[in-house]
């Protein structure tokens, strides 16, 4: 079973990369660019077939390690 | 000789090499890089730092600034074009070298002193160093560990495209003397007109004797030559 | 609106405290001004416990230019330099998040040293964490560590050297407490008093966010098991836009259009613009609405109390307003006029077209709260400890077990994730006595050390207090400088509690004393109060920062012995002070017993005469001797050099673990040519000082006579493995 998790910064954690590329963008002519936030993205396989069960675990992997909860958000979709 | 120093927002090693040039009585200038024009220059040295905070990947904005088409132009021409650590991942990044440099194998920032071996001085840059010989250098990077594919490695290796490799004191060119887990313990390549170098040791930093040594004076004597 | 009991307690502010607020304005404040008065009234930005205690340090004499209560200290180091340095703690944002907590205190740190128009040349750090066992330590190292290298690194300032220790005390309350170094024309230094009616304040760097509201307070209250959760947003630091602001700003320096100049940290826009108009007694008008933010819809409230990253508060001659947003746009940077200076003396702020807020500024300034918090003298450790009655050990076992602890392992782990010589004027690395600089082009350096002894101060704080200020002055002297002046982090525990309260007033006691009879005065500092846990406190740890000059490049040694046949002589009497030892801790695990005592007159006289020895070219490598005792400082210079030696026993019958463990004050180690022995002795003997020839330089075996021997690589290996065994990764 695969799961994509997105891990981003919160959305009022100051994301100085992301700033730097949006200008950058800006600069390069995109001119109706209007924020860009930077982020990681993983892709999780397991050898589970409980989706509830799986899932559950997948948000403990983000919870404990994957994710550092003072500054980031995570989200997780079940990829087919 | 005249030289010229790109100057990026986040460069900081551009000072130190100027004052190198300096000493060695290289007329230089520091070229800002919004500039769009590049003085008349012998040598155009891309130096190190961390231009616009590393961000994205390290070199990657930087390869899009005006100045950068010039540099580009200018080393297509056969200009002579250094680029020290963070100015070797610009010119990878702006495609005047091949390969690609990922993040150190140890995963941490590296600052040390490391030894090198000079592999070919047949060239404009060596030519003032005995072959094989040893020097010591200081690194200072994130991403330096080099890496390309077969075929071009094959031709780096052949046709003397690879001036120094990191080596222990001994001039053991292994894993163990390898810092950061670069392909054939490469520290430094040129382009097919080995007119464009890229290193990720820093030469500037050892080119004054109250300092760390001596050992990088060489390289901009070398260009003198 | 009035505001609620809750809101004036969650602000940290006292019943007694809200009263006074009440009279200062003769009305109720609004939440806006409440968060306002709790910033300016906190701890951490009215040193309100601290300040009586504080003014008794030395804070002046000839070659201080600028001593405490400005951004930075300045001290004159001949010519036209100044050498413009600080310490700043911020350990409370590093335990909660480690790599943004360590990053933005060396951030902070360094626009306090360019904020006064000096460039900063070098960064020191201190660290303190809690026992490498606790499961909290190993991830805190490494983000803190990463942290510091990241932001330093980046901006290109390198860190030279620092300290990092290790003990159980901080294992819930660890510190980070960070040094900058700047150098400046002493002609050209830029002070936070504002000047003149009408000119315009002006706003630059970063946007203000979320960040880190009410981090001030935060940093001045106790931890609890919730404070996980209490988590406000953290601030993330952005050293490429740091390194944009330093450039910006130097540049706008060199005219003269800056009147004054304020970085915006703790409690941000509030603190700064306060602070400049109370210097100048002047008032202050800001528009909010013209505040550059990074989110939708900030409050008043939000934008005030922001303590979002690299931003500066300037006030601008008005006439040069287009030549200075010219630099800024050139950098990138935000440039924004959002106010002016007035005639009221009062703080008005507006948004919306309406006054949000008016309070007048010596209410928030001179009228903040000043405690005299009762405090009782420690009880001084007597128990005395018979090493004869302890389990037998070997010299050599005793020795390796300290050279492979964490506390005296050699720290190129972490060293070698920070860039040293960036700028490359760096002479003397991390891993010696001191770092040593040279400044930029001249034939001149300055030496910097970062010290402490917490153990020392927890047994004794008066004389741990002396202890450090008297360790930071020989570090300085061991490479051949001349100490000048220091800045100082005190980080202690909850000072409403007698007991910490009088751990501090001793600590300062015995820093004041040191200070005065050196003529090594304080000239800027921080305090870190509330490193407690569960009503644990840390063990009291003032962290002493020291600069001194070198005028003759020629004349700067380090500790790596030179030449096999020199000789070793050990300057300073050697009585064999085995408590609070780090041989009795390492070895037997003994906490007890008071520190080695501090005898200045001989402080000062050893140091003086190791300094003028070094001047006179007679000294080819120089240690101090400090934790570990001779032994370990002897196997240092060894393992240093990759030379062995061959070390005396002592003429007069003594035990041999005081002998050579014992942690007497004001020694050194030099290193001598045998052709030299007379005319050094001759001048030893002429200034009264004691001192014995220990040992000799030989080739590759470190050895007592008749005792024990040992491979030099040997000893290598044992002080060079704790780190990297400890931070493998499974």
């Amino acid at each position: 079973m695969k799961f994509a998790v997105t891990v981003t910064l919160k959305k009022d954690v100051l994301d100085p990369q992301g700033k730097v590329v949006g200008q950058t963008l800006k600069n390069m002519g995109i001119k109706n660019l209007n924020q860009v936030r930077q982020g990681k993205f993983f892709e999780i396989d397991m050898n589970e077939k409980d989706s509830a069960k799986a899932e559950s675990q997948v948000k403990e992997m983000c919870e404990k390690l994957l994710a550092n909860q003072i500054i980031e958000d995570f989200k997780i979709n079940k990829a087919e | 000789m005249k030289s010229s120093v790109i100057v990026f927002p986040g460069s900081n090693c551009d000072r130190d090499v100027a004052v190198a040039l300096e000493r060695l009585q290289f007329k230089n200038s520091m070229v800002w890089h919004k500039e769009t024009e590049l003085p008349k220059s012998d040598l155009i040295v891309v130096p190190g730092g961390f231009s616009y905070g590393d961000y994205l990947r390290s070199g990657a904005i930087a390869a899009k600034s005006n100045i950068l088409s010039e540099v580009i132009s200018a080393g297509k021409k056969g200009a002579l074009v250094l680029g020290i650590c963070n100015g070797f991942q610009i010119l990878i990044e702006c495609g005047l070298l091949q390969g690609a440099l990922l993040r150190n194998s140890g995963l941490k920032f590296i600052s040390k002193d490391i030894l090198v071996k000079v592999q070919s001085n047949k060239n404009k840059f060596f030519n003032k160093y005995k072959s094989d010989e040893i020097l010591k250098l200081n690194i200072a990077h994130n991403e330096g560990n080099y890496f390309t594919n077969k075929k071009h490695l094959e031709e780096l290796e052949n046709n003397e495209l690879i001036p120094i490799k990191y080596c222990d004191e001994k001039g053991n060119i292994n894993l163990k003397s390898n810092p950061n887990g670069s392909i054939n313990n490469i520290a430094g390549i040129f382009n097919k007109n080995k007119n464009i170098l890229g290193m990720m040791p820093h030469p500037e930093r050892m080119a004054d004797k109250i300092l760390s040594g001596e050992d990088g004076l060489g390289l901009f004597l070398s260009l003198m030559n | 609106m009035t505001v609620t009991k809750e809101q004036i307690e969650s602000h940290g502010l006292k019943t007694e405290e809200y009263k006074k607020i009440k009279e200062l304005l003769s009305r109720d404040p609004n939440l806006l001004e409440l968060g306002i008065f709790s910033a300016m009234w906190n701890e951490h930005c009215s040193y309100k416990s601290s300040k009586i205690h504080l003014k008794k340090l030395p804070t002046k004499n000839n070659i201080v230019i600028q001593g405490p209560g400005e951004n930075a200290g300045v001290i004159d180091i001949g010519g036209n330099d100044a050498i413009v340095f600080k310490i700043e703690s911020h350990n409370h944002p590093s335990f909660i998040e480690p790599y943004q907590g360590a990053a933005t205190g060396v951030g902070g740190i360094l626009r306090d040293v360019f904020t006064m128009g000096a460039r900063p040349i070098a960064l020191m750090n201190s660290i303190h964490f809690g026992s490498p066992e606790n499961k909290k330590t190993q991830n805190l190292l490494s983000g803190v560590v990463s942290g510091i290298g990241g932001y330093g690194n980046s901006v290109g300032i390198p860190t030279v050297g620092g300290e990092t220790k290790f003990n159980s005390t901080y294992n819930e309350n660890i510190l980070v407490n960070a040094m900058a170094i700047g150098h400046a024309n002493k002609n050209k230094i830029f002070y936070s008093k504002a000047k003149g009616l009408n000119k315009p304040v002006v706003y630059v760097g970063s946007k203000t966010g979320r960040d880190g509201i009410h981090g001030a307070t935060m940093a001045s209250a106790e931890f609890d098991e919730n404070s996980e959760e209490k988590k406000p947003t953290v601030q993330v630091g952005d050293p490429f836009t740091e390194k944009l602001l330093l450039e910006a700003c130097l540049e706008l320096m060199k005219d003269n259009s800056i009147i004054s100049i304020q970085d915006m940290g703790a409690a941000g826009l509030t603190s700064s613009s306060i602070e400049m108009a109370s210097k100048g007694k002047l008032g202050i008008e800001l528009d909010l609405n013209k505040v550059p933010c990074r989110e939708n819809n900030m409050s008043p409230y939000e934008m005030m109390l922001s303590e979002s990253q690299e931003r500066m508060l300037i006030i601008l001659d008005d006439k040069k307003e287009k030549e200075a947003k010219k630099i800024f746009d050139k950098w990138d940077l935000d440039f924004v006029v959002i106010g002016k200076t007035t005639d009221t003396n009062r703080l008005i702020l507006n948004f919306d077209n309406k006054k949000v807020a008016d309070i007048p500024i010596p209410a928030l300034a001179d009228k903040a709260p000043l405690y005299d918090r009762k405090w009782v003298k420690s009880k001084l450790p007597k128990n005395k400890v018979k090493i004869k009655d302890l389990k037998k050990i070997k010299i050599e076992d005793a020795l390796i077990k300290i050279l492979s602890s964490p506390n005296h392992s050699n720290k190129n782990w972490i060293t070698d994730q920070y860039d040293q010589i960036v700028m490359c004027d760096t002479v003397q690395k991390s891993g010696g006595d001191s770092a040593v600089v040279r400044i930029h082009n001249k034939d001149k350096a300055i030496a910097i050390s970062v010290d402490s002894s917490a153990n020392y101060c927890k047994a004794d704080p008066k004389s741990g207090g002396k202890q450090i200020v008297c360790e930071n002055w020989r570090n300085l002297i061991s490479v051949g400088a001349k100490p000048l002046a220091i800045t100082n982090c005190l980080n202690f525990g909850n000072p409403e509690k007698p007991k910490i309260m009088g751990e501090f007033v001793e600590c300062v006691d015995g820093i004041k004393e040191a200070c005065e009879f050196l003529n090594f005065p304080v000239v800027s500092g921080n305090v870190s109060f509330y490193n407690e846990t569960n009503s644990k406190s840390i063990f009291p740890t003032p962290v002493i920062g020291g600069i001194g000059v070198i005028d003759n490049l020629k004349r700067i040694v380090d500790i790596k012995t030179k030449k096999s046949g020199n000789l070793i002589i050990v300057i300073g009497k050697t009585i064999g002070h085995i408590t609070q030892s780090s041989f009795l801790q390492e070895n037997f695990s003994i906490f007890d017993g008071p520190p080695p005592e501090i005898n200045l007159v001989n402080e000062k006289n050893n140091g003086l005469a190791v300094l003028q020895l070094i001047r006179d070219n007679l000294v080819m490598s120089a240690h101090d001797i400090s934790s570990g005792g001779m032994l370990v400082s002897l196997s240092e210079m060894s393992i240093h050099s990759g030379l062995g030696l061959k070390i005396y026993k002592p003429k007069k019958l003594v035990n041999l673990f005081e002998y050579f463990f014992g942690e007497d004050q004001g020694r050194y180690l030099i290193e001598i040519s045998k052709n030299n022995i007379k005319k050094i002795e001759t001048f030893l003997r002429k200034n009264n000082i004691f001192f014995e020839v220990i040992a000799e330089v030989q080739n590759d075996t470190f050895e007592i006579e008749k005792t024990f021997s040992l491979k030099i690589k040997d000893l290598h290996n044992y002080n060079n493995q704790w780190y990297s065994k400890y931070n493998a990764i499974n």
